[in-house]
C-alpha cells in the first residue's frame, strides 16, 4: 500500500481517519484491509480468487505434460493420462490450463499498477491544480473516455500490431481517466480540509502537497485499485480471446477458449476449464474489491 | 412515462414554478454548450482518427497490391488514393467525404464502407434495443422489489447474484450461455449465427436471442445496483415518510411516489448501460458471429482494413458521444435542482 508519511499536526483530523471510527487506532495503514478482512465477501473473494493465483503462479510446475505436446487425439475426453480431455489439436487442456493464467494475471497486474498511479497522479493534480489547469486535465481525459475500452484497443492494435507491451499500455490508458475521476472527486475533499491549508502556507511545494492528500484518499484509492484490477483481468483475457493477445501455440485461457469454442459440443471441458479460470479470477476480485468499498464505508461494522 | 414525471407533486415542482423565468435562458443556453461541445470532440475525434491512420507503419497501397507488385503500379495506385499529397489535404478530402457520407472504400476488395458497414451498424442497433428493452423494466423492478425491504431475503439473494454477475468477463458469460443453451446442457438456439457479411438479422431473429441474453446478463446486476442505491435513497426521504403515514403503500407508494424521484438517476444508469453496450457488443457479437459492428470491427483489426477501422471507430464513438450528451441534457431537464447547481 501507499506509504502514508503524514507531515499533519493531527492526522485523526484527515477523512480516512473519521471513516474508520475508533476500530483504526493503531496503524492506521493496515486498518482498511483489516476491517475488509471482516467482511465476508472479502474471505469469500479470496477463497474463489488465491487458488487461482496459485494456479498462475506455479502451474507450470505442475503441469503432467509439455502444454504443446501432442498427447491422443483431438477432442477426446477425460481420461486417466489427462483429467481433463484434450483440445482442438490433442493436447492435455489440464497442462494447457495451468499455464495459461500466467501472462493474463502478470499483463492485467503490470497495466492496473500504471494505469491507477497514472491516473491517480492526475486526479490529486486536477483536484490540487488552480481551475483552468484542473479543467484542461479533465477535458483532455473525457476525450479518452469516447472510445469504449475494446475501440480504443483495437484502433491502436490495428496500428501498431499486437505485442503484450502494447496490451498494458493500452490497457493502463483506458483506465487512467475513470480513475482520474474518482481520486480527483476523493482529493477535492481532502484539500479543503485545515492541514492542506496549514501544510501550503508553510510553503509546502506542490509533491508535498499532494503526498499528503495521497495519505488520506488511500481507502477510495485501494477500493479503484481492486476494481479496475478486475476489469484488467476481463479485458486482457478478452483481448487474447480475440486474437490480439498471446498467439495461438502458446498456452493462455483466452487462446484457449476461442481455439476450443468450436468443440463445445464434443469435449466442453476443453473450453469450460480456461473459461472457470478466467470466472473465479474476476468473481473473486471483484469480491475482494466489495469488501473493500464496504469496509472503506462502514468502517469494518457490517 | 414523461409525463408522469413531469407531474410528479413533489418540492420539484415548486422550484420549478420559481425558476420558470431562468428555463427559457437557461435550457437553450445548455443545450447550445453542450452541443457546441459535442461538434467540437466529434471533430477533435475525426483528426485522431484520421493521424492513428496515418501513424500506420508501412505503405498502405503496398498492402493493397501485395509485395509482388513492381513500384511502379504502387507509385499508380499511391497517386490514385490520394497518398502523395499533403498530410492536410488528405485530411480535408477525407473529412468533406465523412460530411457527405462518404466514408471511402474498403482497402480489401475496394467496396464503398457506407455499403459494407450500414446493415451492419444496424444489426448492433438492433442488438442494443432489445437488450435495453428487456434488461432496463427487469431491472427497474427488481430493484424496486429490492428496495422495498432492504435487507431482506429477496433483497440479499439479489445482492450476492448480481455482486458475482457484475464481475464476469463478457466472453466468459457469452461461452456460459453457449453451453447452457445451445449445446452441452440443452440445445435450444444456434450457438452462433450464420448470417454472413451484410445480412440483416430481422430476417432470422432466433441469432438475436443468446447474444442479447448474455449482454442482458451483464447489464441487469450493473443497472439494478444502481437504481436499487437511489430508490433506496428515495424511500427514506421525508416526503416517502410523510405519504406512508398519509397511509399510501406497496407498489402504489413505489411506482406513484417513488419511481419519478428515482427517474433522473436511473435514467443516467441507463445511459451508462447503453454506453457500455457500444462497447461490450465488440466481445459478444466475437463470441455469436453475430453480423454487427463489433464483429466488422474485430474482422477489420485483422485484415488491417483501415477505411474500414476508421469508419467503424468514428460510428462508435460518435453514437457514445451523442448518447452521453443526450442522457446530460435530459437529466437536467428531469431535475430542475440541476439547472440552478450547475451555473
Amino acid at each position: 500500500m501507499t506509504a502514508t508519511n503524514l507531515v499533519v499536526p493531527d492526522p485523526v483530523a484527515g477523512p480516512v481517519a473519521g471513516q474508520m471510527g475508533e476500530a483504526a487506532d493503531p496503524p492506521l495503514r493496515f486498518a482498511l484491509l483489516r476491517n475488509a478482512l471482516g467482511v465476508r465477501r472479502t474471505v469469500v473473494g479470496l477463497l474463489l480468487l488465491s487458488p487461482m493465483v496459485v494456479i498462475a503462479v506455479i502451474g507450470p510446475w505442475l503441469a503432467p505434460h509439455d502444454p504443446r505436446e501432442f498427447v491422443d487425439v483431438p477432442f477426446s475426453g477425460s481420461a486417466a493420462g489427462h483429467w481433463l480431455g484434450t483440445d482442438v489439436t490433442g493436447r492435455d487442456v489440464l497442462s494447457r490450463m495451468l499455464e495459461g493464467g500466467r501472462m493474463t494475471l502478470l499483463v492485467a497486474l503490470a497495466a492496473t499498477v500504471i494505469g491507477v498511479a497514472l491516473g491517480t497522479f492526475l486526479g490529486l493534480a486536477a483536484a490540487l491544480a488552480r481551475s483552468w489547469g484542473d479543467g484542461a486535465i479533465m477535458r483532455s481525459l473525457d476525450l479518452l473516455l469516447a472510445f469504449p475500452q475494446y475501440v480504443l484497443v483495437l484502433l491502436v492494435v490495428a496500428m501498431i500490431g499486437a505485442s503484450t507491451w502494447l496490451t498494458v499500455v493500452l490497457v493502463a490508458v483506458v483506465w487512467t481517466t475513470p480513475v482520474a475521476k474518482v481520486m480527483r472527486a476523493a482529493a477535492l475533499g481532502v484539500a479543503q480540509q485545515d492541514f492542506v491549508r496549514y501544510s501550503r502556507s508553510l510553503g509546502a511545494g506542490r509533491l508535498h502537497v499532494m503526498r499528503d492528500v495521497l495519505g488520506n484518499v488511500t481507502a477510495p484509492l485501494s477500493v479503484e485499485f481492486g476494481l479496475r484490477l478486475t476489469y484488467s483481468i476481463a479485458l486482457v483475457a478478452g483481448l487474447s480471446f480475440l486474437g490480439f493477445g498471446p498467439q495461438p501455440p502458446t498456452p493462455d485461457w483466452g487462446v484457449m477458449i476461442a481455439e476450443n469454442q468450436g468443440g463445445l459440443r464434443v469435449q466442453a471441458l476443453a473450453t469450460l476449464a480456461p473459461v472457470a479460470c478466467i470466472a473465479l479470477l474476476a468473481i473473486g476480485a471483484n469480491l475482494v474489491t466489495e469488501g473493500l468499498a464496504r469496509a472503506a464505508a462502514t468502517g469494518g461494522d457490517a | 412515462m414523461a409525463s408522469r414525471i413531469m407531474s410528479v407533486t413533489t418540492a420539484d415542482q415548486v422550484a420549478v414554478a420559481s425558476s420558470r423565468q431562468a428555463r427559457l435562458g437557461v435550457i437553450p443556453r445548455m443545450l447550445l454548450g453542450r452541443l457546441v461541445w459535442l461538434v467540437a470532440t466529434l471533430w477533435l475525434i475525426s483528426v485522431l482518427v484520421f493521424l492513428a491512420t496515418q501513424a500506420l507503419p508501412g505503405d498502405p497501397a503496398r498492402a493493397i497490391l501485395g509485395i509482388t507488385a513492381t513500384p511502379e503500379r504502387v507509385e499508380v495506385l499511391r497517386r490514385q488514393l490520394g497518398l502523395d499529397r499533403p498530410l492536410i489535404e488528405q485530411y480535408g478530402s477525407w473529412l468533406g467525404g465523412l460530411v457527405r457520407g462518404d466514408l471511402g472504400e474498403s482497402a480489401l476488395n475496394g467496396i464503398p464502407v457506407t455499403e459494407l458497414i450500414s446493415a451492419r451498424v444496424a444489426n448492433s442497433i438492433w442488438l442494443m434495443l432489445v437488450v435495453s428493452a428487456v434488461s432496463v423494466p427487469l431491472s427497474v423492478a427488481l430493484a424496486l422489489t429490492a428496495a422495498r425491504r432492504e435487507g431482506g431475503l429477496l433483497d440479499r439473494s439479489i445482492n450476492v447474484v448480481s455482486m458475482a454477475l457484475a464481475a464476469l468477463p463478457e466472453f466468459v458469460a457469452g461461452i456460459a450461455v453457449v453451453a447452457l443453451l445451445a449445446t452441452s446442457v440443452f440445445q435450444w438456439f444456434p450457438a452462433v449465427s450464420v448470417l454472413y457479411g451484410s445480412t440483416s438479422v430481422l430476417s432470422t431473429p432466433k441469432v438475436l436471442v443468446l447474444p442479447a441474453l448474455t449482454l442482458t446478463v451483464l447489464v441487469v446486476p450493473y443497472l439494478l445496483r444502481l437504481i436499487r442505491a437511489s430508490a433506496i435513497e428515495v424511500l427514506e426521504s421525508e416526503y416517502i415518510r410523510a405519504a406512508t403515514l398519509r397511509g399510501v403503500r406497496g407498489w402504489r407508494l413505489l411506482v406513484r411516489h417513488a419511481l419519478p424521484n428515482v427517474a433522473p438517476p436511473m435514467l443516467q444508469a441507463i445511459v451508462l448501460v447503453v454506453v457500455y453496450l457500444v462497447g461490450g457488443v465488440v466481445i459478444v457479437e466475437t463470441v455469436f458471429n453475430y453480423p454487427g459492428m463489433g464483429l466488422a470491427l474485430v474482422e477489420a483489426v485483422r485484415q488491417r482494413d483501415l477505411p474500414i477501422i476508421q469508419a467503424l471507430v468514428l460510428v462508435i464513438a460518435g453514437l457514445y458521444l451523442v448518447l452521453t450528451a443526450a442522457a446530460d441534457v435530459l437529466t437536467v431537464i428531469l431535475t430542475p435542482k440541476m439547472r440552478t447547481a450547475r451555473r
